[in-house]
């Protein structure tokens, strides 16, 4: 009896020591979920969701206090695989956040440009090259279409203009195929 | 002499007709009064314009430079003026337009100076940047830039060399026509090849409905200094695709996902072998090409064409004929139906496919998929199309991937067995490049990540570094209040003290010195007025001077 009780308590202290031993070694950095998260975020950080940046936001998921419906730029697709992932039914998009609107980057108007900087201050992702006094200029590549350098530009000079189907973004279309009715 | 061949899995019998067009002799087309020359032709970079609008060009020169390695350049094909740069409609699935150069030829087809290469003395770098400057791309469909293939790097020696005189494509009968007239040529682009790749072993693969082909070749190949094996290889469609033809003349198997050079092997076309030889020996740029005008017209033939010249111009060169239902750029199995007869014929163009109902009656209306597997035993590249349609259909590319899409060679077998006539390729296509925008996407996606992370790092630091360096300005301070007190103390007090009042003194002295203006003829209520607000002031002077109450100051 004393044995049985002693053996039970040898494995107890073993396997509590590997589990604490592991639960230091193997210590998850960060939030796992939040990463998974912010990976289906479309990263155009435009705060429209009501966090400063995608990561923000999907913190806010990960903790249970943001709805899964608050990114229109990822919408309805980004809205189903964040249903997917977090194993909730997905949901319509909350139109308070605003609408998705067809990707677009910023362009600067060159003539109307006072280089006064609040767009190079606004932008997150620090796709706008120039200086003090010096005609600003978007870098089109880098852009997310986040429209951030909208509302600081004192003089109206910049618009968001769509991205055109060109060549080398150009896709093949999902096949419509013909059934023949089979009576 | 006799090799032994192997045979790939899969493959159809689709009926040949290559007699329509390979018994004409060869013409060379009209000069068209319009060329239109697409600026992206060849796979990789588009080149970059170099001429500018109402310059004159002579026939050959650099219109569009290449930009970057994987590029090539693009000439003018005859002389004339550059009459438009900007988009104009590609032969291209979409129909969208690109960037092209138009130009209004002037008919007298002018040559710039052109000079041929001494190839063995010149390096192979320098001999691939000419080649990549004469604008060299693969003709047999791909456009792969030439001087990219020729390049075998450090670490893909390529001992064997094939070249590609398959053409398994139905109807079309430009490669069998070039090797029936221009055997020597072709052969002498293989001896350039030869020279920059290393090979010690040269293959022609021609599949054995071209006989007269299969002579003309053997016959020149004999007069070389150097081996070169014909080899007639068994007609089934697609043998004459790259991968395909390797397995039949080597009985090698390309690993999926890896490039035909990683087991030592490289393919040329024998298009691309003539426009080498061209290049090299009278240092002539890709500017023209045979093509095949066959299907719905009066003389199927084979025509050396300008590149940039319209597809109609060669329509009414064969003779059109009513009931034309479309146009094929390609053969009936991989070919793209065009969105304009107006479109320039490219580098790419082996085939203008006229269709007619008679010819190719629309496809009938397709019916569910019955799973009979008939599309996997087609499959020359050993897949399984009837999951990838499954998988396609349902949007879930990820398993479309998982089951090797990207190794599909997009040849048609499947759709050409299917009973129940599902567009398969059609299925295909749209996969990948749903997977490749998404690709895409992502990888904007990751780069908006990055540089918003950057860019919240760079703000903290900046902050930092701010509060760092005020804290070591008031720590210097201190510290020269530490260590010097006699120059801080009470005679660096005095001294301040003597600098405000002097400030104070100086404005003083400008208030006073301020005198009222424009009240020299001023009616008596208004002076009353001033005097009542003079007083007012005065008052409020002399208050401010007396000292505060001490309960005013708690």
């Amino acid at each position: 009896m004393l044995t049985a009780i002693w053996v039970m308590v040898a494995i107890a202290v073993v396997i509590g020591l590997v589990l604490g031993w592991s639960a230091i070694r193997f210590k998850v950095e960060g939030n796992p979920l939040a990463e998974k998260i912010d990976a289906i975020l479309p990263q155009t950080q435009c705060g429209q969701c009501g966090f400063p940046g995608c990561r923000p936001y999907a913190e806010a998921i990960a903790r249970g206090e943001a709805d899964i419906n608050q990114c229109p730029p990822g919408g309805e697709e980004g809205v189903k695989k964040l249903a997917e992932l977090l194993g909730v039914e997905p949901k319509a998009l909350d139109e308070s956040h605003g609408t998705p609107k067809p990707k677009s980057v910023a362009f600067i108007d060159e003539n109307t440009c006072i280089g006064c900087t609040l767009c190079i201050q606004a932008c997150p992702v620090d796709a706008i090259s120039g200086a003090a006094k010096q005609m600003h200029t978007i870098i089109a590549a880098e852009c997310t279409g986040c429209e951030l350098c909208l509302p600081p530009c004192p003089v109206d000079c910049i618009t968001m203009v769509p991205i055109a189907e060109d060549l080398p973004h150009w896709k093949w279309k999902a096949p419509v195929v013909m059934l023949k009715k089979v009576s | 002499m006799s090799r032994t061949l192997f045979s790939f899995k899969g493959g159809v019998h689709p009926p040949g007709h290559k007699a329509e067009s390979n018994t004409r002799p060869v013409h060379a087309a009209p000069l068209p009064k319009k060329l239109v020359i697409p600026l992206r032709q060849h796979i990789g970079t588009p080149a970059k314009p170099v001429v500018e609008v109402g310059e004159r060009v002579l026939k050959g020169q650099l219109i569009g430079a290449a930009d970057g390695y994987i590029s090539a350049a693009v000439h003018a094909s005859s002389s004339g003026v550059v009459s438009a740069i900007g988009p104009a409609v590609v032969p291209h699935a979409s129909g969208l337009p690109d960037e092209c150069i138009t130009i209004e030829t002037d008919g007298r087809d002018e040559w710039i100076a052109h000079a041929p290469l001494d190839y063995r003395t010149m390096t192979p770098a320098d001999l691939r940047l000419r080649l990549r400057d004469l604008g060299l791309a693969g003709l047999g469909g791909a456009v792969f830039p030439s001087a990219v293939k020729l390049d075998p790097g450090a670490t893909h020696p390529c001992p064997t060399l094939i070249v590609n005189g398959g053409e398994c494509e139905p109807w079309i009968t430009c490669d069998d026509v070039l090797m029936r007239t221009h055997a020597d040529d072709i052969l002498q682009g293989v001896a350039v090849m030869r020279h920059l790749l290393g090979s010690t072993e040269i293959l022609v693969g021609i599949e054995d409905n071209k006989p007269e082909a299969l002579d003309s070749m053997r016959s020149a190949a004999a007069k070389l200094d150097f081996a070169v094996e014909v080899v007639a290889v068994p007609a089934i469609y697609p043998g004459g695709g790259a991968k395909q033809l390797i397995e039949t003349l080597t009985g090698k198997q390309v690993p999926s996902g890896k490039l035909s050079t990683d087991i030592g092997i490289q393919v040329f076309n024998v298009g691309t072998a003539h426009a080498l030889a061209r290049a090299v020996h009278h240092g002539e740029p890709l500017i023209s090409r045979l093509v095949t005008v066959t299907g719905h017209v009066l003389r199927p033939q084979n025509v050396e064409v300008l590149i940039g010249t319209p597809m109609h111009a060669l329509i009414t060169l064969a003779g059109d004929r009513e009931g034309t239902t479309g146009v094929l750029m390609g053969g009936p199995m991989m070919g793209m139906p065009m969105p304009d007869p107006e479109v320039p014929v490219v580098k790419a163009t082996n085939c203008i496919l006229v269709q007619s109902n008679e010819l190719f009656p629309p496809l009938p209306k397709a019916l569910p998929c019955i799973r009979c597997t008939r599309c996997a035993d087609a499959c020359p590249a050993v897949l399984q199309p009837q999951e990838l349609f499954r998988f396609a259909k349902a949007g879930d590319f990820g398993r479309a991937q998982e089951y090797s899409l990207f190794d599909c060679i997009e040849c048609g077998c499947c759709s050409y067995v299917c009973p129940s006539h599902i567009p398969l390729v059609d299925f295909y296509r749209y996969a990948k490049s749903e997977i490749w925008a998404r690709e895409k996407e992502k990888r904007a996606s990751d780069l908006a990540r990055e540089r918003h992370e950057f860019r919240q790092f760079r703000l903290e630091r900046e902050k930092k570094e701010k509060a760092e360096k005020l804290a070591a300005k008031a720590q210097a301070k201190r510290a020269e209040l530490a260590a010097d007190p006699s120059a801080s103390g009470a005679p660096d007090a005095d001294a301040k003290k003597a600098l405000i009042a002097a400030a104070l003194a100086r404005a003083q002295a400008k208030k006073a010195g301020v005198e009222p203006k424009n009240v020299d003829h001023l009616p008596p209520d208004k002076q009353h007025e001033i005097e009542e607000i003079e007083a007012r002031r005065a008052k409020i002077r002399a208050l401010a001077r007396q000292p505060l109450e001490p309960e005013e100051n708690p």
